[in-house]
């Protein structure tokens, strides 16, 4: 069967994966090609679809349409063992091993080598030796696996996949919590192996990574194919203008007149202020009726900011400032007492409580900054309800449906109304127009912007260039966990933050500015 | 191998408690005293064998105490009220022991429903159901009895190894054995670390879910048969409570009640624990027994804030990096 196989043909063919959740189109008409020994970068910004694509294409969600092909033949595996045994192995950040087992338990489960019943320890572990030799490792197999740093851990993974024949290796952020020794072993491994024929798929975040390690790059934007390239001709600017913006001449015109400049009251401040191995410490100044955007790829430390600005994570260096007067900011509790709010990007888990009415996830925030003696009585309810359900014109208007059933537009609505209701004065916005179709999309920035005219300072993260572009009067842009550049007014454009985010080398270690 | 640790701190409870109690008494350090010890334990022992398998695969079986007072019962009637064959009696009790702990195994697995529930369902069915069978104590006379309870093994100084304890003994073996040198034992340790990556790796676990189970209410009827013999009688409130003993010498041998961790020896050095206490409590005479409770309690405590410790230990990152060589 060998012979009749085009020798250029690719390894691993994807065509047309469309898959839905619901009414939420993850993928669609995504094509991928991996070649034999090539090490491909799949990349793209939260909700891309690379997950979605890596678990449809290995059995765990069915998928719409498409078809994938290994090999040349058509391969539809149900589940992720099917797929293992189908020859594609896919290793996760979160290793899927067993740390109570031992090593070479780990690496022969259910194929142990076996003598009248009896579990043959001794060659078991010498075979575990022998493979784990193989990727430079020199450890005592018959330890718990358990006992080992994580990157063993993932070798050990890797080692499992390849012994199983696998001929797709797919690493979902495999460097995720490597440090740079033990990336450099995994790159060496990674490139032994494609240097046998194996097609690997590699998942990552860190562009620096994939630039070192990669033959091709595929990108996905909302669930659709951007395009696929060479890493060696294609340039980081362009990259990230793949993964985070549209067209630029689109962009451009979309800025709104933020002509006016009168000089604004200072709302809450930071100096200095972050967090050791979290992110590194910045300067931030929140104005009245002032918008901040905070762009930056995925990973680069903008949702690390917020949590900070908020109080939901704690800050260890630095001092933060409300109306001048110097607070601590040590817990989410502390936020709202000085009139912060924040929505978090995962609206389904850290957001909206499903099972409750609209009314009763818009007044949790306000019952809890009174506190359980002072209760809201059903009236007062009822009208902050029937108050936010019209002047976010959240729909359908009735104040009694449950959360979950509404659209993600409008559970983000319910979201904003919840921390208008405790009149806040700082509002932290986390991916607000994330998941929302395009109607409701246009509607929540006319939002912000309203929100912005009536005194309130907002803190908007989005993967959106165009979005931040359109709303922020400043925007700051961050990097490896970083402030490394603050643009206002007429430098805000696509273009320049795009060339900042794609600024290599010699990042400033030290606190940028904004 | 596995969980040595904790197994030998079990082992040093044993000996000290063991020395504790011989400085007092000394007669305790004898042939006889360990001989009776064993034999009086024998069906724990062997209930707790299936239970170590239970409670590593990450479950719990609250049914073997029913089901041990439920084989003594259908024993019993089986063989004085029915006429049937002893021996057939026994193959019988056996089978339907085995299939009931299919049943809930596949339950368990089937429904996806925590075996805490599944197994307090089977324990109620089988404490019910040999209430429907007889109300009262049943003698059994049959020869068969007699002679298996005179058997014993003369051991130096004039202790006796009986048959049930000798049956005990082979059943830990065998259990050990199959725990630490099989493809099933190793899948059970699987099981109790994760079950969906166990599963993703390619062990059946829905089989496995059934087969563990089924191991369980197999040893509690031979348990079952055991106790017949210590008692000579099937008595339909026989062994209430012994789920929880049983899972009290799991945890004191050094098990995880979490699951994927544990060793059928600890087990069964934590049996011996629960007997010795026993033992000392008979031997000073003036204490009342329910001391066994109290002191099985507080070791049940120490040992769980033990292994808590050691999984905290345990937790902490080992600075062990890969090539450490360069």
């Amino acid at each position: 069967m060998e012979n009749s196989r085009d020798p250029a043909a690719p390894l691993l063919e994807v065509r047309g994966i469309s898959k839905s959740f619901g009414a939420v189109r993850a993928l669609q008409e995504v094509d991928f090609t991996l070649r034999a020994g090539e090490i491909h970068a799949l990349l793209g910004e939260n909700g891309a679809g690379k997950s979605t694509l890596i678990k449809v294409v290995t059995g765990v969600f069915p998928r719409d349409a498409g078809v994938v092909r290994l090999g040349g033949e058509e391969v539809a595996p149900r589940s992720a063992k099917a797929a293992l045994g189908a020859g594609i192995a896919t290793v996760y950040q979160e290793v899927n091993l067993l740390p109570n087992l031992s090593v070479a338990q780990n690496l022969f489960l259910d194929r142990q080598p076996m003598r009248f019943g009896i579990v043959r320890d001794g060659e078991m572990r010498r075979r575990a030796r022998a493979l784990l030799a193989d990727f430079g490792l020199d450890i005592d197999v018959a330890a718990p696996l358990g006992n080992y740093s994580v990157a063993i851990q993932h070798v050990t993974a890797i080692a499992r996949a390849v012994d199983l024949s696998a001929r797709v290796l797919i690493l979902d952020e495999p460097t995720a919590s490597l440090d740079r020794h033990e990336v450099e072993i995994l790159f060496r491994i990674m490139r032994q192996l494609a240097g046998r024929g194996i097609g690997i798929v590699f998942v990552s975040h860190f562009l620096d990574q994939v630039y070192e390690i990669s033959d091709r790059i595929t990108v996905l934007r909302n669930g659709r194919l951007v395009g696929e390239r060479e890493t060696a001709s294609l340039p980081r600017l362009e990259l990230i203008r793949m993964m985070l913006g549209r067209e630029l001449a689109e962009t451009t015109s979309a800025r709104a007149s933020a002509g006016e400049h009168k000089p604004r009251e200072v709302c809450a401040s930071f100096e200095n202020y972050g967090k050791t191995g979290y992110v590194t410490p910045f300067n931030l100044e929140l104005r009245h009726g002032e918008v901040v955007g905070l762009a930056g790829l995925l990973g680069s430390g903008r949702t690390e900011t917020a949590r900070l600005v908020f109080g939901a994570e704690r800050a260890d260096r630095g001092q933060a400032r409300v109306e001048g007067a110097a607070v601590r900011l040590h817990s989410p509790r502390d936020g709202v007492r000085h009139g912060f709010g924040y929505c978090p990007e995962e609206r389904k888990t850290d957001g909206i409580v499903a099972e409750l009415s609209v009314r009763e996830n818009i007044v949790l925030a306000l019952q809890a900054k009174r506190g359980l003696h002072r209760p809201l009585s059903r009236r007062e309810q009822d009208e902050i309800a029937r108050r936010y359900v019209r002047m976010l014109d959240i729909r359908p208007a009735d104040p009694e449906r449950s959360v979950g059933l509404l659209s993600g537009g409008n559970q983000q609505k319910v979201l904003l109304a919840r921390w208008l209701a405790t009149s806040p004065r700082l509002l932290v916005l986390d991916e607000p127009t994330r998941g929302i179709d395009v109607g409701a999309h246009a509607e929540i920035i006319r939002l912000i912007r309203e929100l912005c005219d009536d005194g309130l300072s907002l803190l908007v993260i989005s993967s959106e260039l165009d979005e931040i572009v359109t709303y922020s009067d400043r925007v700051v842009v961050l990097r490896d966990r970083a402030h490394v550049e603050a643009l206002a007014g007429e430098a805000i454009d696509v273009g320049n933050i795009l060339a900042a985010i794609a600024a290599d080398g010699a990042a400033p270690a030290h606190g940028a500015h904004a | 191998m596995r969980g040595l640790p904790p197994v030998l701190i079990t082992a040093i409870v044993l000996v000290a408690g063991f020395a504790l109690c011989a400085m007092q008494f000394p007669n305790i350090a004898s042939t006889r005293v360990v001989g009776n010890l064993l034999t009086d334990n024998a069906f724990l022992g062997i209930v707790a064998t299936g239970m170590t398998f239970v409670i590593i695969s990450g479950g719990i079986d609250l049914s073997v105490g029913s089901v041990i007072g439920f084989t003594t019962v259908f024993v019993a009637l089986a063989i004085e009220r029915w006429g049937v064959p002893p021996l057939v009696a026994f193959v019988a009790i056996l089978a339907l022991s085995a299939a009931f702990g299919a049943a809930m195994g596949a339950v368990i697995h089937v429904f996806d429903l925590p075996p805490f529930i599944v197994t307090l369902a089977g324990m109620f069915l089988a404490r019910g159901a040999s209430f429907l069978l007889s109300t009262e104590s049943v003698p059994i006379t049959a020869p068969v009895y007699s002679t298996v309870s005179d058997f014993a093994l003369r051991m130096p100084g004039g202790g006796r190894l009986t048959a049930v304890a000798i049956i005990m003994l082979v059943i830990v073996i065998g259990g050990a054995l199959l725990l630490h040198l099989t493809r099933f034992g190793a899948n059970v340790y699987a099981l109790g670390g994760n079950r969906a990556t166990a599963s993703l790796m390619g062990v059946a676990v829905g089989k496995m879910t059934i087969k563990i189970y089924m191991l369980s209410s197999l040893l509690a009827g031979i348990a079952g048969i055991v106790f017949s013999f210590y008692t000579s009688a099937g008595y339909s409130l026989s062994a209430v409570g012994v789920e929880l003993d049983t899972i009290a010498a799991v945890v004191i041998g050094g098990t995880l009640l979490t699951g994927g961790q544990g060793s059928v020896i600890g087990t069964f050095l934590g049996v011996l624990i629960q007997g010795l206490i026993q033992t000392y409590i008979n031997f000073d005479g003036t204490l009342s027994s329910w001391w066994t409770k109290i002191a099985t309690g507080v070791l049940l405590f120490a040992f769980i804030a033990l292994q808590q410790g050691l999984v905290a230990l345990a937790r902490r990152p080992v600075a062990k990096s890969m090539g450490a060589a360069s």
